[in-house]
């Protein structure tokens, strides 16, 4: 017990001498490219956000298969590179390795959980996210009918998706949701052209809003929506200003604070281990309102702002399409 | 020095290594361009590559990989076949790998689980490369169309399987669950410990050696045994292969089927040997890179070997190279293999008029 109080006494005192450290963030980006407009780009703009707050350099790396993830991630740790962050789920398996290695450094991985003393595992509440704009779609939608694209068939885009139609459903129950994924390979993240067929034939259907999750693909989507003189729904980032005027809104995920924060929080010695889940109520998700489409949602926020407190205070419950691997609900 | 040698050193030595540094060179403007000094880059690459254990145990590692897919497409270019498959082919591999890994581990003991996966992976390869070869055989549709649509379909299947029945509910990551911890191949530096010597750990593993003896299987076969002479008489000239009664539609199968197998097993070097599971795309272009692996290695087991070792001290000095410079991105790895297929593949014979006439006057003055 004596023990552990010291324990307990030196991890209190700990922050402080961290406080005056200098740190060496760095990053180790997930597959694909930095420039996604879309989940690296977040992280990286976090990144720059910091750097000019901070005038730190940030260390990154675009690792191209999975076994230079865990080989970048090692080298990191050995230049003493400390917070290292570590982006997208794919690299959990090669974290979780490294994290034994270097029990002094500390790490954050974004949307997966790596269970070790020294990782921070920041995850996202997509579902609420994109319950949110399936209700904003279904309150736009003068059709009854929307549409969802997704990028790359896996479940991480199914969580997306069953949350778009839970909430288009909550709205109206009656609402039809057409759901088309772009492809089942890593290119998916990348087709704008196939996008854009993929939304031009759910408006053919009879959709009149559409909701992208499918990275660089969903430029093509938003495209067609304007082409159509439909709406479309951006993610990720806030992407309204990509089209004004027919982007109803977008489901954000704030990527760029996860990685913000990590080296803010080393700096000031308040780094902490452990799940961080950051849902609407942490502001980690959301739907955006801007100047680009204030107009447009202007007769929903009233409806939205009640959806949103409902959500938050767990009056409406979502369905994670993750714990079940299905969207039953 | 006689004409015949000299020829025969002039196709396999001196044009590719002029072609190689013709690449390089190139690839030293490039990187002028973009104001990075070249001999700086080469430095980092060559050091990252060979400057330590870590290094070349990545190195063997990625260059296990390339031997496989270089013999895939040699093999099948001697019966005078194009096997673009290789991508999907190593990745069907895979799936015969992992449903040996995890189905038959509950009941039988390791040592018998692995060998059985080795050859499940090889006879998935086989079978996913058999019905192009088939198609091209008897149903004369072009190899090429075909075994590049296998690998669409391969990655669909894939994608399918991983997301619907190999998931692991509530993991986010599309990946198998993990083999049972006996179920993988001896790390290097687990293998060299056990002869007392230390190597720095990486993903290197024992199927380096596995390559090592397909490539001595495969020079065997296509130079010792009836099989492989007559693999090679179809590819020289399919018609004169029928008066030698060889039925060539059968060989093209034979063919397609062993290219398979060998692209199958760079599956054993990824999930036997580093994943320990099922992951998407663990297949990552190495049965396009393949490709140029066979024609830099003039579709012989050593040039393999040689050529392989090559992309692979190209991939973990490129790497090296994006770690430690920053401007520089890991697309100049691209570009320089690029480069190399280009001057290795589509420019093959560009100095060939030159140096052949330099080689005769000195092989008629030596005469």
């Amino acid at each position: 017990m004596k023990r552990r109080l010291l324990g307990l006494a030196i991890s209190l005192l700990l922050p402080t001498w961290a406080y005056s450290a200098e740190i060496s963030p760095a990053i180790v980006y997930d597959l694909g490219t930095k420039f996604d407009k879309s989940f690296n780009e977040g992280v990286s703009n976090g990144a720059k956000r910091f750097t000019e707050d901070t005038k730190v350099e940030v260390r990154e790396f675009e690792p191209s298969n999975d076994s230079q993830i865990e080989q970048a991630i090692r080298k990191m740790a050995k230049r003493g590179s400390d917070p290292i962050v570590s982006v997208g789920f794919s690299q959990a398996n090669a974290l979780g390795v490294v994290a034994k290695e270097f029990p002094d450094t500390s790490f954050t991985i974004i949307d997966s959980v790596v269970d070790q003393p020294n990782v921070r595992s920041v995850t996202f509440r997509e579902e609420q996210g994109s319950f949110l704009v399936g209700a904003l779609a279904a309150l736009a939608s003068k059709t009854g009918k929307i549409g969802f694209v997704g990028g790359q068939d896996i479940a991480l885009i199914r969580k997306f998706a069953c949350g778009y139609e839970q909430g288009a459903k909550y709205v109206n129950k009656d609402i039809e949701v057409f759901q088309n994924m772009t492809g089942s390979t890593g290119a998916a993240w990348n087709n704008p052209t196939k996008g854009g067929e993929l939304a031009k034939s759910q408006f053919d259907r009879g959709a009149d809003v559409v909701f992208a999750a499918a990275g660089g693909t969903g430029i093509g989507v938003y495209q067609a929506a304007k082409d159509n003189g439909k709406y479309a729904i951006g993610v990720d980032s806030n992407q309204n200003h990509l089209h004004p005027g027919t982007m109803l809104s977008s489901m954000i995920k704030r990527v760029d604070n996860a990685a913000y924060d990590t080296f803010k929080a080393k700096m000031d010695g308040t780094w902490t281990s452990g799940i961080v889940s950051l849902g609407l109520a942490e502001k980690g998700v959301g739907w955006a309102v801007d100047e680009h489409n204030e107009k447009i949602v202007e007769p929903f926020k009233e409806k939205m702002a009640a959806i949103e407190a409902d959500i938050i205070a767990d009056k409406i419950k979502i369905h994670d399409y993750m714990k079940t691997n299905s969207c039953e609900y | 020095m006689k004409a015949s040698t000299a020829e025969r050193w002039l196709s396999l030595f001196i044009l590719p290594s002029l072609n190689l540094l013709t690449a390089f060179f190139f690839t030293a403007l490039i990187l002028l361009i973009t104001n990075v000094n070249p001999i700086e880059a080469a430095h980092y690459m060559i050091q990252g590559a060979f400057g330590s254990q870590e290094g070349w145990g990545y190195t063997l590692y990625y260059t296990t990989n390339f031997i496989f897919t270089g013999l895939a497409v040699a093999i099948a270019f001697h019966a005078g076949l194009f096997n673009i498959g290789g991508e999907g082919q190593a990745y069907i591999g895979g799936l015969g790998v992992t449903l040996v890994a995890l189905g038959l581990s509950p009941y039988l003991p390791a040592l018998i689980v692995i060998p059985l996966s080795i050859i499940a992976g090889a006879l998935f390869g086989a079978a996913w490369a058999a019905i192009p070869g088939y198609l091209q055989a008897y149903r004369d549709s072009h190899i090429v169309i075909t075994t590049i649509m296998f690998n669409f379909i391969a990655a669909s299947l894939m994608v399918y399987l991983l997301v619907n029945v190999f998931a692991v509910p509530g993991e986010m990551t599309p990946a198998s669950r993990s083999f049972p911890d006996d179920i993988k191949l001896w790390q290097w530096h687990e293998f060299m410990g056990f002869f007392g010597v230390d190597f720095d750990s990486s993903p290197l593993n024992i199927s380096l050696l596995l390559a090592l003896l397909c490539c001595y299987g495969v020079w065997f076969l296509l130079w010792k045994t009836r099989w492989g002479y007559e693999i090679r008489t179809v590819g020289a000239n399919p018609d004169a292969a029928i008066y030698a009664g060889i039925n060539p539609r059968k060989i093209w199968v034979l063919a397609m089927l062993l290219g398979g197998a060998l692209a199958g097993l760079v599956s054993v070097n990824e999930l036997l040997g580093v994943q320990h599971r099922l992951v998407l795309g663990f297949n990552a272009g190495y049965g396009f890179a393949g490709i140029a692996v066979a024609l830099m290695g003039r579709n012989h087991p050593i040039g393999i070997i040689l050529a392989a070792l090559l992309f692979g001290a190209l991939y973990q000095g490129g790497a090296e190279l994006a770690f430690e410079m920053p401007n520089v991105t890991r697309d100049m790895v691209i570009v320089i293999q690029g480069l190399i297929i280009l001057f290795s593949g589509a420019m093959e014979f560009m100095y060939q008029p030159l140096v052949r006439r330099l080689l005769w006057r000195w092989v008629r003055a030596g005469a």
